[in-house]
């Protein structure tokens, strides 16, 4: 992974002396609450229902060992003894005290960690693809790209102060793991049939009050032009996107008002002037720079396949438990006697992305042991080891199991994605964590979950929509009517390659209605499926809405006939 | 009443006068002013017959390269900050020193902070005046809040990769 120099871990540590200073002025009463909350955000500081709430940037979601044992240390020291992984690859601390803040800030910056536009409007956190390197799908690793990217939008001083929040995601791959359309820009790493490596760029997309999925701009931007590109966008979003309302300014209320021609027309206009001027001297990345990057991400000195390849299904075959974890949660690896392991944050009666002090303790030890000292956040709020040996399978399951790290429900009905909702989250309308158990005891048994297959539940609080529910199979979202609690479903999303934003079923149905309506929605799957093979959401894109509508309002539609 | 701003670094009082539109400009006694550039552009001539400087104080909302020919030969560009968090003259001060090479004094004006002084300085600002209650001492001092940065801006920094770039070569 990336490691600092001089210049990075100058800028961390400045930084924190300079929101050292900001904290202490705010608490003097030299600074407003409104100046206050521009500054403090820009440092990853929330406001939430019960305390503060720090966003810790991952960048790409790539986490080291001293990274996750210092992050065991600050959940004790300075908040309840976890964390939250979130859809953004991030971590969040939900209890620390505004006033230690930049201490807490000070001991992450020892680590190469930081909260530096991890909220507020500004370029955020890169996320990117959760297996590269060893997916056996990717053609370009996208993490040096992301890294360069990275150093140049933090602290850019052109665009610090953008009219509302941007985000960029990184894939090289054929699948996209990574969401990439739902975010401000995409950057897909694409080689052109001479063997040139560019970008494909998209921009334009957003969840929350209107969801929109970015659209393609650019087909291939050279590779020495990625600081251009993207400084070409963040100008044209700085000067034109809305300011006089905050549910319009994104970058793809701009794209939506002008349209697609209009908006190529202006950032290309953009693109061609930054390389016609000193300015596009500057930024045009040399191969020397792209290589120097390179080479923090090379490849592991793995072991020889016949020395790190292991007979599982012999394993399996005498042990119930892994041979379950086996089928659900590890995962093919681009190198033979090597496999990719996730780690599910999402065991029972657990909030999603939680992780304890002694769960980080315990991924720092294992990843060390058996997954060269790294392991990755993903876009499900699950975590993955990414280069365990064959061999080290059974004890990478016994250990990781041992702090309940090894539920094998990846990819199945019980992996739901949930944003923290109204126990936390002052924004939310309604809760999520406990839908999410209600749903979550429905289908805890095994055998039921492999039943039903591939399935993406997910689950916002509110319109902002941080649990990407307008991007899942079944998506809700929690809505406040007269002081209730209320949950609307959207069927059909998706946020990959078949990237869809999910289609409103009908009205919201009450808390106490939701889980078993979902169950309703996956009983008609069961019963509608050509067979094991047709996942729910192949089933929903055949059938269509009404069967599943049909059903799920079954009890209103006998109660309004008798 | 004089106001001390910041100006290449140092506290300096002010010497300009900013002439809201409505009122005579002749009434600042004939020295440096600074008008809106809808006046610039009406009122040219008769500005510069009268007046020994005339600045212009560009919208956030305007064209700055559309508006270019206007008033590259003005010694004395201003840009707005309605809100500190609007950095539209951000994208405004780059173009102009970068791309159009403005030379003359770039001023930062409306609701500036202490707290947004670095990032002007980094955009090409020479000169700025701090909201009235802010101390000048202080916006003085955030210029240099921090000593490095990853970008090239319009100040002294070289951008990280090229620095990269010679440190290696100077390992080889």
């Amino acid at each position: 992974m990336y490691r600092y120099d001089d210049t990075d871990r100058a800028l961390v540590t400045q930084r924190v002396e300079q929101f050292r200073d900001q904290t202490r002025r705010y608490l003097a009463g030299e600074l407003t609450e409104d100046e206050f909350r521009h500054l403090r955000l820009r440092n990853g500081l929330y406001q939430q229902r019960h305390a503060p709430m720090l966003r810790i940037s991952v960048p790409y979601g790539l986490l080291g060992s001293a990274q996750l044992r210092k992050m065991a240390h600050v959940v004790r020291k300075y908040d309840k003894g976890y964390g939250h992984f979130t859809t953004r690859q991030n971590i969040q601390l939900n209890w620390p005290k505004l006033e230690q803040v930049p201490d807490l800030l000070g001991e992450l910056a020892e680590v190469q960690l930081h909260g530096i536009q991890a909220c507020g409007n500004d370029t955020r956190n890169i996320t990117a693809d959760y297996l590269a390197g060893v997916a056996a799908d990717e053609h370009i690793d996208p993490r040096p790209y992301c890294e360069l990217l990275r150093q140049f939008i933090t602290l850019h001083p052109e665009f610090y102060w953008l009219p509302r929040k941007f985000k960029f995601a990184f894939t090289g791959a054929a699948v996209d793991r990574a969401a990439s359309r739902t975010n401000d820009t995409a950057v897909h790493l694409v080689r052109r049939a001479d063997g040139a490596i560019g970008y494909r760029f998209y921009v334009g997309g957003g969840l929350g009050r209107q969801p929109l999925l970015a659209q393609e701009m650019n087909s291939f931007v050279p590779e020495s032009d990625l600081l251009r590109y993207a400084t070409a966008i963040l100008r044209t979003f700085n000067r034109f996107g809305r300011r006089d309302n905050i549910h319009k300014a994104r970058i793809k209320i701009v794209l939506r008002e002008w349209g697609i021609e209009r908006f190529r027309a202006a950032l290309e206009e953009e693109y061609a002037k930054i390389k016609a001027s000193a300015e596009g001297e500057e930024l045009l990345l040399l191969p020397e720079d792209i290589e120097r990057m390179r080479e923090f991400f090379t490849a592991p000195d793995y072991a020889s396949a016949a020395e790190a390849g292991a007979d599982i299904a012999a394993v399996a075959a005498r042990d119930e438990g892994f041979a379950a974890w086996i089928k659900r949660n590890v995962r093919a690896h681009k190198i033979a006697g090597y496999r990719v392991v996730f780690v599910s944050l999402k065991a029972p009666d657990r909030v999603a992305g939680d992780c304890t002090a002694e769960q980080f303790e315990a991924l720092a030890d294992i990843c060390d042991a058996y997954s060269f000292g790294e392991v990755r956040s993903t876009y499900d709020q699950n975590l993955v080891l990414a280069d365990v040996a064959e061999r080290d399978l059974y004890e990478v399951w016994r250990r990781l199991d041992a702090v309940e790290l090894a539920t094998p429900n990846i990819g199945l009905v019980t992996d739901i994605v949930s944003c923290p909702g109204l126990d936390f989250c002052s924004l939310a309308n309604a809760s999520s964590i406990g839908v999410t158990h209600d749903i979550y005891r429905r289908f805890d048994t095994l055998d039921a979950q492999y039943e039903i297959g591939a399935i993406r539940i997910t689950i916002s609080g509110c319109m902002n929509g941080c649990g990407h529910h307008s991007v899942g199979h079944i998506g809700i979202l929690g809505v406040d009517k007269h002081g209730e609690e209320w949950y609307q479903v959207t069927l059909g999303g998706s946020p990959g390659n078949d990237a869809a934003i999910g289609e409103r079923i009908g009205r919201a149905l009450a808390r106490d209605e939701i889980a078993a309506g979902v169950e309703r929605l996956i009983h008609t799957y069961l019963d509608l499926r050509c067979d094991e093979d047709e996942t729910f959401i192949e089933c929903y894109r055949r059938v269509g809405m009404e069967p599943f509508k049909v059903r799920l309002y079954e009890n209103e539609a006998e109660a309004a006939a008798a | 009443m004089t106001t001390t701003i910041v100006h290449a670094g140092e506290l300096v009082e002010d010497s300009w006068t900013l002439i809201e539109d409505g009122r005579t400009a002749i009434e600042a006694g004939g020295g440096k002013i600074i008008v809106t550039l809808a006046r610039w552009q009406a009122e040219r001539e008769s500005l510069l017959a009268t007046h020994a400087a005339v600045g212009v104080l560009v919208p956030n909302t305007a064209d700055i390269e559309a508006t270019h020919a206007d008033i590259a030969d003005r010694p004395l560009i201003a840009l707005q900050f309605p809100t500190f968090a609007d950095g539209r003259a951000l994208s405004q001060a780059v173009v102009l020193r970068k791309r159009l090479g403005y030379r003359g004094e770039l001023r930062a004006v409306g609701d500036v902070i202490r707290d947004l002084v670095f990032w002007l300085g980094r955009c090409g600002f020479d000169s700025i005046v701090p909201r009235k209650d802010q101390s000048p001492k202080a916006c003085q001092e955030a210029l240099r809040e921090l000593t490095v940065a990853y970008q090239a801006a319009a100040d002294e920094h070289t951008p990280v990769w090229m620095r990269r770039r010679t440190r290696a070569a100077a390992l080889n």
